[in-house]
């Protein structure tokens, strides 16, 4: 092999492993959410942003639309036991804050969508939900299982994570307190 | 008599093909199809989650769909992920393209190196005119074979 073709598979076997590499930090980089990231170091990241149809066929629900509102946002699937049990208490909580610029939206993922609304109509929800099989907010959140919910104040900042159900009233009242909070 | 059974059988698989498409099995999709949460098919998961997509399979089944049409229901609320082989068009052609180039490429460059190898080998050798014996050795030989005459 002559000098100059020997130079030139070294630089595209080098091109090649940079390429890798570069491909393995961005998968890296992707399966970190800095959403959790931030919350576990006391900050307050900004939500990531979402247009999602509603569960309800009402046309599509945009997180920034609601900027100006606190947001208790829980991702659930119909196939989850624990969303289950938490779904009273939510819908519970929804009731409980209205009126007080407060929004409870609910975000389901990787689930069929009949499911999704049977479930709703089961457990008679009357706040907005989304329908997200694709999972597509799942990783920009750092959702790590269902069900989580975030609590965003009006600013569009997450200020808590519950990860897991909320156990009672006073785990949303508690949530939705902090994001009340001065920052 | 050859041609007559290559039409049969390919006529045979397109019957296969077909039947399966218009009354698919839930055995055949679920081995086609991947559960979103443990990203693995759904024949070998027992999730939550790929029990209902499962029990989504056979009522569409039962509703009398097609396999392209439970599929493309799936796809659409799953994305292509959901599929355990990308589909062959657009871009997802390059999942399946890639493998056979890279062996051909490889195929290529194995060839051209033994061609390579060969020629090396062979120019390494004296041209036959310019074999020379040792003197005593070629004295040794005429004196054999003088006894031979």
């Amino acid at each position: 092999m002559s000098g100059r073709s020997r130079l030139g598979a070294q630089v595209v076997a080098v091109a090649v492993v940079a390429a890798l590499l570069g491909l393995l930090a961005w998968k890296l980089a992707q399966g970190e959410s800095e959403v959790t990231s931030k919350l576990s170091h006391g900050g307050t990241p900004p939500a990531p942003a979402w247009t999602l149809d509603r569960l309800d066929g009402k046309g599509q629900l945009a997180i920034d639309s609601l900027r100006g509102k606190t947001v208790v946002l829980n991702f659930w699937a119909s196939w989850c036991g624990p969303c289950r049990d938490e779904m009273p208490l939510l819908q519970q909580g929804s009731k409980r804050w209205q009126g007080k610029n407060i929004v409870f939206v609910g975000i389901n993922a990787k689930d069929v969508r009949g499911d999704a609304r049977k479930f709703l109509a089961r457990y008679s929800v009357t706040y907005p939900n989304v329908y997200d099989g694709k999972g597509s907010t799942i990783g920009r959140y750092g959702v790590t299982g269902f069900p989580e919910t975030y609590f965003i104040d009006k600013t569009g900042k997450v200020r808590y994570r519950i990860a897991g159900p909320v156990r009672d009233a006073a785990d949303i009242d508690g949530g939705i307190e902090r994001a009340l909070a001065p920052a | 008599m050859r041609p007559l059974l290559v039409a049969a059988l390919a006529l045979a698989l397109a019957g296969t093909a077909a039947a399966s498409e218009l009354k698919p099995t839930s055995a055949e999709l679920e081995s086609e199809l991947v559960c979103p949460v443990c990203e693995t098919t759904l024949d070998t998961s027992d999730a939550p989650a790929a029990q209902r997509i499962k029990a989504y399979i056979r009522a569409r089944i039962a509703a009398g769909d097609t396999k392209s049409e439970i599929t493309s229901k799936l796809v659409d609320q799953f994305g292509p992920t959901v599929l355990a082989v990308p589909p062959r068009k657009g871009f997802d052609w390059i999942a399946w393209l890639l493998p056979l180039g890279g062996l051909a490429a490889g195929a290529v460059a194995v060839g051209a190196l033994a061609w390579r190898w060969s020629r090396r080998r062979g120019d390494d050798r004296p041209p036959l005119d310019e074999l020379t014996l040792d003197p005593e050795l070629e004295r040794r030989l005429d004196a054999e074979l003088a006894r031979f005459e």
